[in-house]
C-alpha cells in the first residue's frame, strides 16, 4: 500500500483546509452559534421539552448533523472536483496509487474536517445550552461514520459533476432539505402518521435519531436501525465508487 | 531498469467514445538514455499516446511496457518510474513551490528527501522562489515547477509534452540545455512538440505521428540524410544561357530570377564532398560566382514532406 501517497494527498487537503481557515471552519461554526441563539435560546425558551428533554438540549444533536452532513460533502467534492477542473488530476492519476488509496486521501481528509467542525460545534453547544452525552462512544460512532459516508457521497458528486453548478446543485437540493426534515429540529413521531411514514424513507432521520439516542437515549428509531441504515449507505457508496474507479467515469477518458 | 528498452508500446489503440481513433494500432520501443522526440501536427495523438503510456487514458486494446513492467497489470512499478510534464500549466495556484514538489515526490510513495527537493529546486533555478506562491510566478517559472515536480520522485523516464509551448525564446534555449543536463544524469527522455527546431536540436531519435498512425520512426541523423538534401549556391556575377557541356558531370541545376542566376549543386556530403574540384571547373569555364553559400534542408521540411505524403 502508498501510505506515502495517502498521507501526501492528505495533508495537502488539511493544508486547504488551514489556508480556508475562515470559510472552513469559522464559518460554519458561526452559523452553528446563530441557530443556538435563535432556536435554542430565544424561540428555544418558548418551546416545550420533547422527551423531557429541553428544545435548546434536543436541538443540538440535530445541529451537529446538520454541519457535518453539509460540510462532509462539501469539502470532499470539491476536494476531488477542484484537481479535475485546474488539470492537476493528471498527477493524481499518474501516481503509483490504487482507488482506495485515492479515496482515503481525499476522503480521510474530508471526513476529518467534519469531525473536526462536529467537536467544535459541540463544545460550542455546551456554552449555550445544559446538556450531557449519554453513550460516549456511540457520539462518536455516530459523528465519525456519519462524516465518513457523507464525505463518500461528496467524492461521488465531486467526480459526477461537471460544473461548479452541478457541484452545488445535490448539497442545495437534495441534502440540506432532507436534513431539516431529517429531525433536526423536531421528532418524526409528533408529525401525522402519513407524514411520519414519508420521513422514514428518509436516511437522514437514522443519522440524527441515533446520534441523539447517544446523547439523551432518546431516538425516532431503534439504535441497531440506525446503525445498520448508516453501514448500508456507507456500503453503496463504497460500490459506486468501486464502480467509478473500474470504469474510469469522469475521471480517464 | 534492467535491460536497455525504457519503453515497448505494442500494437496500442485507443478510440474514445464517440469513435474517433486517436490512436491506431502503435508499435514503438524506446531505448534507455535517449531522447526521444515525438513530432505530429495538433491533434495527430501525442498527447494521447502519452496519457495512455502514464496511466491517464484507458487504452482500448494493446500493450505498454516500462521496463518490463505491463502498466496497467504492474502499474505500480511501471509508473513510478516515469515523471509527467503535461502540456497546460496544471498548478495549485494558491500552493508554494516546495509544498507542490514535495507533495508530487509523496504521491509516488518516495521518502521525504528534503535534500533532493533543495537539489532539483537549484537545478532549476526556482531555489529562491521555493516559498513563493505558484500563483504569483511567471509562465517560465511555472513551467519548471511542473518539471521540479516531475522529477521530484527521483524517475528514470520522463515525458515531456510541449515543453516550450508558448515560452519565449531565451526561455526555450534555457529548457533545452536543462533537457540536455537530464539526459546526462541518465534519464530517458521523449518529447512532443510541433517546434521542429526542437526535435532537431535535442532528439536522438525521432518518431513522427499524423492521425493516430507512426509514420515513422528513425535516427534524427540518419533521417536528415535520407531525406534532407545539402545544396551548395554559386550565386553568379554575370547570367548564363545554359550550363556549360564541361560541368555536366556535376549535379548542376541553373535558376534564374530577379536577384541574378545561381548555380546550385546539390550533393550527398558522405560521397561527393569534392567542392573544391566544382570551383576549379567553375573557374575553368570562366564563371566567377560573387558569393557562395550552402544550405541544408531542415527537419521541419522533411516533416513536412513525409506528413503531407500521408
Amino acid at each position: 500500500m502508498n501510505i506515502r501517497g495517502i498521507r501526501a494527498i492528505y495533508v495537502f487537503e488539511m493544508r486547504r483546509t488551514l489556508r480556508t481557515l475562515s470559510q472552513s471552519i469559522v464559518s460554519p461554526v458561526l452559523s452553528t452559534v446563530l441557530y443556538f441563539i435563535v432556536f435554542g435560546s430565544a424561540i428555544g425558551s418558548r418551546i416545550q421539552a420533547i422527551n423531557d428533554i429541553p428544545y435548546g438540549a434536543f436541538i443540538v444533536p440535530g445541529l451537529i448533523m446538520l454541519t457535518i452532513l453539509g460540510q462532509s460533502v462539501s469539502n470532499a467534492s470539491f476536494g476531488i472536483y477542484f484537481p479535475r477542473f485546474t488539470g492537476t488530476i493528471y498527477e493524481i492519476l499518474s501516481a503509483p496509487l490504487s482507488f482506495i488509496e485515492i479515496v482515503l486521501g481525499y476522503v480521510g481528509a474530508a471526513a476529518t474536517k467534519s469531525v473536526m467542525l462536529g467537536v467544535i460545534v459541540l463544545l460550542t453547544a455546551f456554552f449555550f445550552v445544559p446538556m450531557h452525552i449519554a453513550h460516549p462512544f456511540w457520539m462518536a460512532f455516530f459523528l465519525i461514520m456519519t462524516s465518513v459516508t457523507f464525505s463518500l457521497l461528496g467524492f461521488i458528486i465531486g467526480i459526477w459533476a461537471d460544473g461548479f453548478e452541478k457541484l452545488q446543485l445535490i448539497p442545495l437540493l437534495i441534502i440540506t432539505p432532507l436534513t431539516f426534515l431529517g429531525g433536526s429540529f423536531y421528532s418524526i413521531n409528533m408529525l401525522p402518521h402519513f407524514w411520519y411514514q414519508v420521513s422514514l424513507v428518509n436516511p437522514v432521520v437514522y443519522l440524527v435519531s441515533g446520534f441523539r439516542w447517544s446523547f439523551y437515549e432518546h431516538g425516532d428509531v431503534s439504535l441497531m436501525t440506525s446503525v445498520t441504515m448508516i453501514v448500508a449507505f456507507t456500503i453503496v457508496c463504497l460500490i459506486i465508487i468501486g464502480w467509478i474507479f473500474k470504469t474510469g467515469y469522469g475521471l480517464k477518458k | 531498469m534492467e535491460n536497455n528498452t525504457a519503453i515497448k508500446i505494442t500494437a496500442l489503440k485507443k478510440i474514445y467514445d464517440n469513435g474517433f481513433k486517436a490512436l491506431n494500432s502503435i508499435d514503438l520501443e524506446i531505448s534507455r538514455g535517449e531522447i526521444f522526440a515525438l513530432l505530429g501536427p495538433n491533434g495527430a495523438g501525442k498527447t494521447t499516446l502519452i496519457n495512455a503510456v502514464c496511466g491517464i487514458v484507458r487504452p482500448s486494446s494493446g500493450t505498454v511496457a516500462i521496463a518490463g513492467y505491463d502498466n496497467i497489470m504492474q502499474y505500480r512499478e511501471a509508473r513510478s518510474l516515469v515523471g509527467l510534464v503535461p502540456q497546460e500549466l496544471a498548478t495549485d495556484s494558491f500552493e508554494t513551490v516546495w509544498n507542490t514538489v514535495t507533495f508530487s515526490r509523496g504521491l509516488f510513495g518516495k521518502a521525504h528527501n528534503p535534500r533532493h527537493i533543495e537539489d532539483i529546486l537549484k537545478r532549476l533555478s526556482l531555489w529562491d522562489k521555493k516559498d513563493e506562491q505558484i500563483r504569483f510566478l511567471s509562465g517560465g517559472m511555472k513551467r519548471r515547477v511542473m518539471v521540479a515536480k516531475a522529477l521530484s520522485h527521483e524517475p528514470e523516464i520522463l515525458f515531456l509534452d510541449e515543453p516550450t509551448a508558448g515560452v519565449d525564446v531565451e526561455l526555450r534555449k534555457s529548457m533545452w540545455a536543462q533537457v540536455r543536463d537530464l539526459r546526462e544524469t541518465g534519464i530517458t527522455i521523449i518529447l512532443t512538440t510541433h517546434y521542429i527546431e526542437e526535435a532537431q536540436e535535442m532528439a536522438d531519435r525521432v518518431g513522427i505521428i499524423n492521425k493516430g498512425h507512426l509514420i515513422l520512426t528513425e535516427d534524427k541523423n540518419d533521417l536528415m540524410q535520407k531525406m534532407g538534401k545539402r545544396q551548395m549556391i554559386f550565386v553568379l556575377r554575370e547570367p548564363l544561357a545554359a550550363i556549360p557541356t564541361g560541368l555536366g558531370s556535376y549535379p548542376l541545376t541553373l535558376e534564374k530570377d530577379e536577384n541574378g542566376d545561381r548555380l546550385i549543386l546539390t550533393y550527398d556530403p558522405e560521397t561527393e564532398n569534392d567542392i573544391s574540384d566544382v570551383l576549379d571547373n567553375l573557374k575553368s569555364q570562366g564563371i566567377r560566382p560573387k558569393d557562395i553559400y550552402s544550405y541544408q534542408s531542415s527537419l521541419e521540411e522533411i516533416f513536412i514532406k513525409l506528413v503531407e505524403a500521408k
